[in-house]
């Protein structure tokens, strides 16, 4: 790991800085998201902010609107300390945030979005309208943004959404500082030189962007200097027109990279049990196509939102394709629900696995047994009560899951144990194809491990496993291949031999911007 | 780390926190109901604590509410509300008087077409919901006000009278009847004691009851592990809605007439009931003995009042604050057990 320079005691804040960050500590239970963290703005930039999912960007924004607080660290803007307790108070200092998820109310207007907690009011108490809608006019206008004010917000694209947050952000007259967490995520191309063109207009000896993304030819585009953070800390900060984007990925990813357990021979000679071609869905898979063969484990490597959990969901038919051809073990099959993915033996595991993978308030057994009920676990119209625990006893020892009983509650286990009794339910349903998604998110290292052993044991025996993971160590460790995708393509499929970590991100970032290109192509057409 | 079994005690299918959580809630109503009854029967210890009264009057108004709020268990345990039951069983009686006394069908055809005609209801209402994706509070709530219109319709508005003496006398027999020779008991008990049991049969011993709970718990999550929540959706009100004909069929075999300006607001006592009997209205967890019991204490309390000659008024104000109460004290009990 490269050396973490250890953040300035005294108080060097710069009064030419627009916006320094020094030292910041930010810890959850269990984890330390942040950690000596730091940056700076100066005047007239836009800086890049860029770090891999979980590096910490999110966290800091957080703490910069005051959602989070810090344990220790400082902020500076325009050198004087900013304390921020709650998200009206940065705006009003002269910092603006737009957050990734867009905050506006879809039963509004524009106008009513722009000065919401703060409406032009006579008396203290009515709201004045008119006088309302003649303030946003006069901010649109001057922001060169063609929206009606008047507009429903839940009427506008993603994208006119987008610069309606922009125009509220820009409407404290104090605004100073602008902070864009992935801003042209929802973006097609023109729109995203629409931005560009904002940005560059808000810039003034005075202001300053912080543009945070992962979307490299973009920050080549707009960025003057670009800030690289992994795993909570401050790693580097380099002016853009001297760095590579090489150069880039490999700060992004670090060096640690932990290699000694790779699968020795690849897979791909076997029988293939299932083939994807030219999925596409209405929201975002175009064209997707891969095979996976018996015994193998194939990795799904890619961003935030790259499409790989709308893959598998599509594939188990928990959303509806707009095309695309899957055979199971060479027999084209469709497949509309779930219940036909169990039935045709592909099961599921959830990235989300409260929501979407546990009945929490209901036992072990009842986890374990749920997809099994109708087929195995029925004499006649009676529930099997019985045989239905045996079972789940015996996937109790034999994934080790640690329950005092198999008649406790779900949700009185821990992260690991509840996944292992989401794999148990799929054995138990004799699934010959198993779907992962993020297998480990949330749990601790040793369940980790065991999780991994228990998925190299599985496709020992000749299951065959997809498992996404956004933690690239985990993906090279376990895949036999590895599928990358971005924006909804596969943007490549790598032999473990030959992939690494720079590799995969080379093509998880590089997609994003092809990608957007060919949108805009098609949105000319 | 390794933590050996220490094993726990095999309770039947449930978890043995849930098992005991549920018991305690049962007796907790229980209690409440022999609390409720025993202040009956100081404050009129002559008329409300007879045999002629219980069987009478309070089991034979509980029969109809508990055979509703059977349905609308299974149907709250989903996570879903039914407001159907009450017109949706008006609806019932009319078809049933419709069957038997206009159309002439022997009494036995009449009441299997009117617990199909019931179930067909519950089908839409699960269509709807299923399928269509409406909130179960309005498919049910414009199936409420359907069965209230087409209740009247068919009826012309006037209630029809069944042939107590000629050829419906079984049909009021089901209901008045004493199927026990020599004992005054109502059939209508027996009859909702045995739906009772079905219920019960039903939600804990069948895939239908586990998948009941299981999609209460956590609907998605119950379809990600491959069960075809939406059919199982659509059966669990239709079978709702084969307890909402019986619910009907009951009333107009005690009435011995079909009144179709009657049985709104029988649905809010039947979800009442299902509430006291410690159903969460937010799913997935309920049973069908507290539900009996909430029907119960419904009955003492509406039975209780009218002999003390309380103003209807009064009673809906008393009732009001017992669910008030009732369901307050099982989350503040529920509140603690969590955060213990």
């Amino acid at each position: 790991m490269t050396a973490v320079e250890t953040a300035p005691t005294s108080s060097a804040h710069d009064p030419g800085l627009l916006l320094q960050v020094e030292g910041v500590d930010k810890t959850f239970p269990g984890v330390k998201a942040l950690e000596g963290m730091r940056f700076d703005l100066r005047k007239g930039e836009v800086l890049g902010l860029v770090g891999e999912n979980g590096a910490g960007k999110s966290t800091l924004m957080k703490l910069l609107t005051g959602i989070y607080t810090r344990e220790a660290g400082e902020f500076w803007l325009r050198g004087e300390p900013l304390s921020v307790h709650t998200p009206k108070e940065a705006p009003e200092a002269g910092l603006s945030i737009i957050h990734q998820e867009l905050n506006l109310v879809p039963h509004l207007t524009v106008a009513e979005n722009i000065w919401l907690g703060r409406e032009p009011v006579s008396g203290g108490f009515f709201t004045r309208p008119g006088e309302q809608v003649r303030q946003t006019r006069a901010l649109l206008e001057r922001l060169g943004m063609r929206i009606d004010a008047k507009a429903l917000v839940s009427g506008l694209s993603v994208a006119q959404q987008q610069m309606v947050e922009i125009a509220k952000a820009l409407s404290f007259e104090a605004t100073k500082v602008l902070i864009m967490d992935e801003p042209t995520a929802a973006l097609n191309d023109a729109e995203v030189d629409q931005l560009h063109e904002l940005i560059r207009r808000f810039i003034t000896p005075e202001t300053g962007v912080v543009y945070i993304s992962h979307r490299m030819g973009e920050l080549r585009r707009i960025a003057d200097r670009i800030t690289v953070i992994r795993d909570g800390r401050y790693i580097d900060t380099m002016p853009m027109a001297e760095t590579s984007m090489d150069q880039v990925i490999s700060k992004m990813v670090g060096r640690a990279i932990n290699t000694e357990a790779r699968p020795e021979n690849v897979r791909d000679a076997r029988p293939i049990v299932l083939s994807v071609t030219g999925l596409s869905t209405k929201a975002l898979l175009k064209d997707v196509s891969f095979d996976l063969h018996r015994g193998e484990v194939l990795g799904f490597a890619g961003l935030m939102g790259a499409g790989r959990t709308e893959v598998a969901r599509a594939i188990v038919g928990a959303d509806p394709i707009t095309s695309g051809q899957i055979m199971l073990n060479s027999n084209p099959v469709t497949i509309h629900s779930p219940a036909r993915a169990a039935d045709l033996g592909i099961g599921y595991l959830s990235e989300d696995r409260k929501r979407l993978g546990l009945m929490l308030p209901l036992s072990v057994a009842h986890n374990i047994a749920i997809s099994s009920m109708g087929t195995k676990f029925t004499s006649g119209p009676f529930v099997k009560d019985k045989a239905m625990r045996e079972a789940a006893e015996a996937s109790r020892k034999l994934l080790n899951i640690k329950t005092p009983s198999v008649n406790q509650l779900v949700k009185y286990l821990s992260g690991g144990n509840q996944q292992k009794a989401i794999i148990a339910r799929w054995l138990v349903k004799d699934c010959d194809i198993l779907i992962f998604d993020e297998p480990t998110r949330g749990i601790d290292v040793g369940a980790k491990e065991e999780i991994y052993q228990l998925l190299n044991k599985l496709a020992e025996q000749g299951k065959s496993i997809i498992m996404i993971s956004s933690e690239l160590p985990e993906v090279l460790r376990m895949s036999h291949r590895i599928v990358v995708m971005a924006d909804g393509h596969i943007t490549g499929i790598l032999r473990a031999d030959e992939a690494d970590q720079e590799s995969i991100m080379r093509l998880a970032t590089h997609g994003a911007d092809t990608i957007s290109t060919s949108e805009t192509e098609k949105a000319e057409q | 780390m390794s933590s050996p079994d220490t094993s726990a005690p095999e309770t039947a299918g449930r978890s043995w926190i849930g098992g005991l959580r549920n018991q305690v809630q049962q007796l907790f109503a229980f209690l409440g109901l022999i609390l409720i009854f025993i202040v009956f029967s100081i404050a009129q210890p002559q008329v409300f604590p007879t045999y002629s009264n219980i069987t009478g009057n309070i089991l034979f108004s509980a029969v109809v509410i508990g055979l509703l709020s059977l349905g609308a268990t299974l149907i709250i345990i989903t996570g879903g509300i039914d407001l159907s039951v009450g017109t949706g069983m008006t609806l019932c009686a009319v078809m049933a008087a419709t069957f038997m006394v206009t159309w002439h069908l022997p009494v036995w055809l009449g009441l299997i077409l009117t617990l199909l005609f019931g179930a067909l209801l519950g089908f839409v209402n699960g269509t709807n919901v299923a399928i269509l994706g409406l909130p179960p509070f309005i498919a049910t709530l414009a199936m409420m006000l359907v069965a209230q219109g087409l209740a009247l319709v068919i009826s012309n508005a006037a209630p029809i009278y069944f042939d107590a003496t000629g050829a419906h006398a079984a049909f009021i027999w089901l209901s008045t009847g004493n199927l026990i020779p020599g004992v005054k008991f109502p059939n209508a008990v027996l009859v909702f004691l045995l739906a009772a049991v079905v219920a019960y049969v039903l939600l804990n011993k069948t895939l239908l009851g586990r998948y009941d709970i299981s999609i209460g718990s956590n609907v998605e999550a119950t379809a990600l592990s491959g069960i075809d929540t939406r059919k199982w959706l659509i059966i669990i009100y239709a079978t709702a809605g084969l307890f909402t004909a019986l619910g009907g069929i009951m009333i107009s075999a005690r009435l011995g007439s079909a009144q179709p300006a009657t049985g709104a607001g029988y649905e809010l006592q039947a979800i009442a009931a299902v509430v006291i009997g410690g159903t969460s209205l937010s799913g997935g967890k309920g049973t069908i003995v507290g539900t009996v019991i909430g029907a119960l204490i419904i009955a003492v309390i509406n039975n209780g009042l009218q002999i003390m000659s309380v103003r209807q008024e009064w009673q809906n104000v008393i009732l009001g604050l017992v669910i008030l109460i009732v369901v307050f004290i099982d989350q503040f009990r529920s509140r603690r057990l969590a955060s213990s």
